[in-house]
C-alpha cells in the first residue's frame, strides 16, 4: 500500500494531477474506493457487480479499506451497511438488478436514519425470464426511497462521482444515502480511458459526530441505545412527527442540490440547447444520443443533448427552461416502462412534447440509428 | 414545487406545512444567517433574535443533548456561555435531553421533546424559543412542528448548517455568537441584565 495523504476534495476532483488508465467500470471503482478513505466494505456478489466488489477486497487486503466482509445475502448486506453506518464509519457497497430488489426494504430505511451510504448500483434486469444483461428498471422502484441516485455515462462518470458522493452524503445539512448507478456491462465490463487520481492521495475521513442525529456510539456522552425509538402511536401528534421526519427526508435531499452543483458543475450537462429538438436521457443512453445527434446535426436536423447527471434531486427547474425553448423532446431509456420520460413529463409545461422513444431492454443495446430515426420522425 | 415566495413565519400554519427547503428557502452560505426564510448577514440576524428575545413575554431556551452533556473541549464554556445569555434575557431553560418519545406524555413544565414539542410550547405560554445543541434533524422536525401548530417564534443557535426550519437561524454559532448575543440583550435592556 501506498502511504496516502489527506487532502481537500476540491483540490482532489478539481486540481490534482490525474494519470489516464485504460480500464473497465469494475476498475474505475476500485481506483475511486482506493482513494475515498473508506472504513468499511460490504460484499455479495451478483452479475454485473460482482467484480468491482471483489477488487474493492483486493484493495482492502492492500490496506485501502480497513474492513472488509462479505454478508449473507443482499438484504443482509444493505442491513450491515446500516450498522455500520450507524455506528460512525464511512461505507461502501455495490449491488445491481436482483440484488437490489433483494434489499429492497433497507434503501429507505437508511433514507430515514439520515445514513450517508454510498452503494454502487450496476443495473440489470430484474424479470423473470431470467436475464443478466443491461436495463435501468430498478432506478424506478428507487426513485422514491429518499436515497440520492446519481446515473454515470461512462467509467468516468463513475469513478469521479462515487468520490463526490462521500462528500455530498456526509454533509450535515444531506447526510442521506447516494447511490451511483452505472448501466451494467456496458461499463462495468468496457473499458475505457478513465483520468485517476494520484494514489498518495486521499479524502478526509467521516467525521460522525458532526451528523443531524445522533452517533451510536456506547462510550460517548450523548449516549444513544438506539438510533431511531419509534414514533409510532395512535394519536396525531405522532402522525404529525413521522409526517415531519419523511418532509425532513425530502428537504436534505433538496438542500444536496448546491452540493452535488459545485461538484459536478451542474445537475445537466447541455449540448446545443436552442434547438428544435432536444434529447434528454441519462446513463449510457447519452453515448448513443451524442452520437445520433452529430449524425443529425451533419444531416442539418436541428437537435441538441441534455444529459441528466441527478436522477434524485431531479433537475426540474433546468429541464422546465429547456423544455420550454424546445419543440420536441426525445427521451431514450434502457428501460420497458419509461420512468425518466414520465419524471420529465411532469415538471415541464407541456407534457405532449415528450417522445418517449426509442425504448430498448431485456439486454437490447441502443444503436445510435434507433435514436436519429426518432429525430426524423418527429422533426 | 418550489415556492420562492415561501415564507418561514410564525404559525399556527395549518395541518402539515411543507418543509421549508422543499418550497425553495436555502441555508446561508458563512458568514450569513436566515431570517424567515431570507438568506441575511449574521449581525443583522443576531440583532434580530435579540429584539425578539427582549420583546417575548415568555421567552425560553430549549437546550439538546449537544450542549447539556460536556462530551467534547469547548462545550462547557459555551454552556456556561448559553447560562449568561438566559440570564440576561430572563429566560426559563427547559431541556431536550433525549429524542425518544415518552408515553403517554412527557412532563410539559419540565422538559420537551422533539416528536411532540407542542405540548411544552402551549403548557407553558411560551412566545419565543431558542434551539441550541440539538442534532439538526431532530430540530428540523420540532421547528416544523411548533411552525405548523403553534404560534410562538422560533430560533435556532445552530453550530452547523443552520435551521431553514426557524424563523431565525444562526449557522457555525459557538461561544463568540452566545457572547455577542448577550452584549445585544444587554444593550437593549439598557445595559442592565437582570
Amino acid at each position: 500500500m501506498i502511504e496516502q495523504k489527506i487532502v481537500d476534495p476540491d483540490y482532489l476532483f478539481f486540481e490534482a494531477q490525474r494519470t489516464s488508465q485504460y480500464i473497465t467500470g469494475s476498475e474505475a471503482v476500485r481506483e475511486a474506493i482506493k482513494r475515498a478513505n473508506v472504513d468499511m466494505a460490504i460484499a455479495y456478489p451478483i452479475t454485473p457487480q460482482s467484480e468491482s466488489m471483489h477488487l474493492v477486497g483486493d484493495i482492502y487486503a492492500e490496506g485501502y479499506v480497513k474492513e472488509y466482509l462479505r454478508g449473507e445475502n443482499e438484504f443482509a448486506v444493505m442491513s450491515s451497511v446500516a450498522g455500520a453506518s450507524m455506528a460512525g464509519v464511512r461505507v461502501f457497497t455495490a449491488t445491481g438488478g436482483p440484488g437490489t430488489m433483494r434489499a429492497f426494504e433497507v434503501f429507505p430505511t437508511w433514507a430515514g436514519a439520515r445514513l450517508p451510504v454510498v452503494c454502487a448500483f450496476m443495473t440489470r434486469g430484474i424479470n423473470s425470464p431470467l436475464t443478466i444483461q443491461p436495463d435501468t428498471i430498478e432506478m424506478a422502484y428507487l426513485l422514491e426511497t429518499g436515497i440520492l441516485m446519481l446515473h454515470a455515462e461512462n467509467a468516468q462518470d463513475l469513478h469521479d462521482m462515487l468520490l463526490m458522493a462521500f462528500m455530498v452524503a456526509e454533509k450535515t445539512d444531506v447526510h442521506i444515502p447516494v447511490g451511483v448507478f452505472a448501466d451494467g456491462f456496458f461499463v462495468t465490463h468496457t473499458r475505457d480511458r478513465v483520468d485517476t487520481l494520484p494514489e498518495d492521495l486521499k479524502l478526509p475521513g467521516y467525521d460522525p459526530y458532526t451528523a443531524p442525529v445522533p452517533v451510536m456510539d456506547m462510550e460517548n456522552v450523548p449516549v444513544r441505545q438506539m438510533r431511531d425509538p419509534f414514533v409510532m402511536k395512535s394519536n396525531f401528534m405522532s402522525y404529525a412527527c413521522h409526517a415531519s421526519w419523511q418532509q425532513e427526508i425530502d428537504a436534505a435531499a433538496e438542500r444536496s442540490r448546491k452540493y452535488l452543483r459545485q461538484y459536478l458543475g451542474s445537475l445537466i450537462d447541455v449540448e446545443n440547447e436552442d434547438s428544435d429538438i432536444l434529447v434528454i436521457t441519462s446513463g449510457t443512453a447519452v453515448s448513443q444520443s451524442r452520437e445520433a445527434i452529430i449524425t443529425a446535426r451533419e444531416q442539418g436536423l436541428d437537435a441538441g443533448l441534455v444529459k441528466i447527471k441527478t436522477i434524485r434531486p431531479f433537475p426540474g427547474e433546468e429541464i422546465r427552461a429547456l423544455a420550454s425553448k424546445a419543440k420536441k423532446i426525445i427521451v431514450p431509456e434502457f428501460n420497458r416502462v419509461g420512468w425518466l420520460a414520465k419524471e420529465i413529463r411532469n415538471v415541464i409545461d407541456e407534457p405532449r412534447k415528450v417522445v418517449g422513444a426509442p425504448r430498448v431492454f431485456g439486454g437490447m443495446t441502443m444503436p445510435p440509428e434507433l435514436i436519429l430515426d426518432e429525430i426524423r420522425r418527429i422533426r | 414545487m418550489r415556492d420562492s415566495t415561501y415564507k418561514v413565519a410564525a404559525g399556527p400554519e395549518g395541518y402539515l406545512p411543507p418543509a421549508a427547503a422543499v418550497m425553495g428557502v436555502e441555508l446561508p452560505d458563512p458568514g450569513q444567517a436566515i431570517m424567515e426564510g431570507e438568506c441575511v448577514d449574521q449581525d443583522t440576524a443576531m440583532k434580530a433574535i435579540a429584539s425578539k428575545l427582549v420583546s417575548a413575554e415568555n421567552p425560553v431556551f430549549f437546550p439538546g443533548p449537544l450542549i447539556l452533556w460536556d462530551w467534547k473541549p469547548g462545550v462547557a464554556e459555551k454552556a456556561a456561555a448559553l447560562k449568561d445569555l438566559a440570564e440576561a434575557v430572563g429566560a426559563k431553560m427547559i431541556p431536550m435531553p433525549d429524542y425518544r418519545p415518552k408515553y403517554p406524555m412527557i412532563n410539559p413544565a419540565i422538559e420537551v421533546n422533539p416528536n411532540h414539542p407542542n405540548l411544552t410550547i402551549v403548557h407553558n405560554k411560551i412566545d419565543v424559543c431558542l434551539f441550541i445543541g440539538v442534532h439538526c434533524h431532530y430540530a428540523n422536525i420540532a421547528l416544523k412542528i411548533i411552525r405548523g401548530g403553534t404560534d410562538c417564534y422560533t430560533i435556532a443557535v445552530c453550530a452547523e448548517a443552520g435551521h431553514e426550519e426557524a424563523m431565525i437561524s444562526l449557522r457555525d454559532a459557538g461561544i463568540c455568537e452566545l457572547q455577542r448575543l448577550r452584549e445585544l440583550v444587554i444593550e437593549l435592556k439598557g445595559g442592565m441584565s437582570r
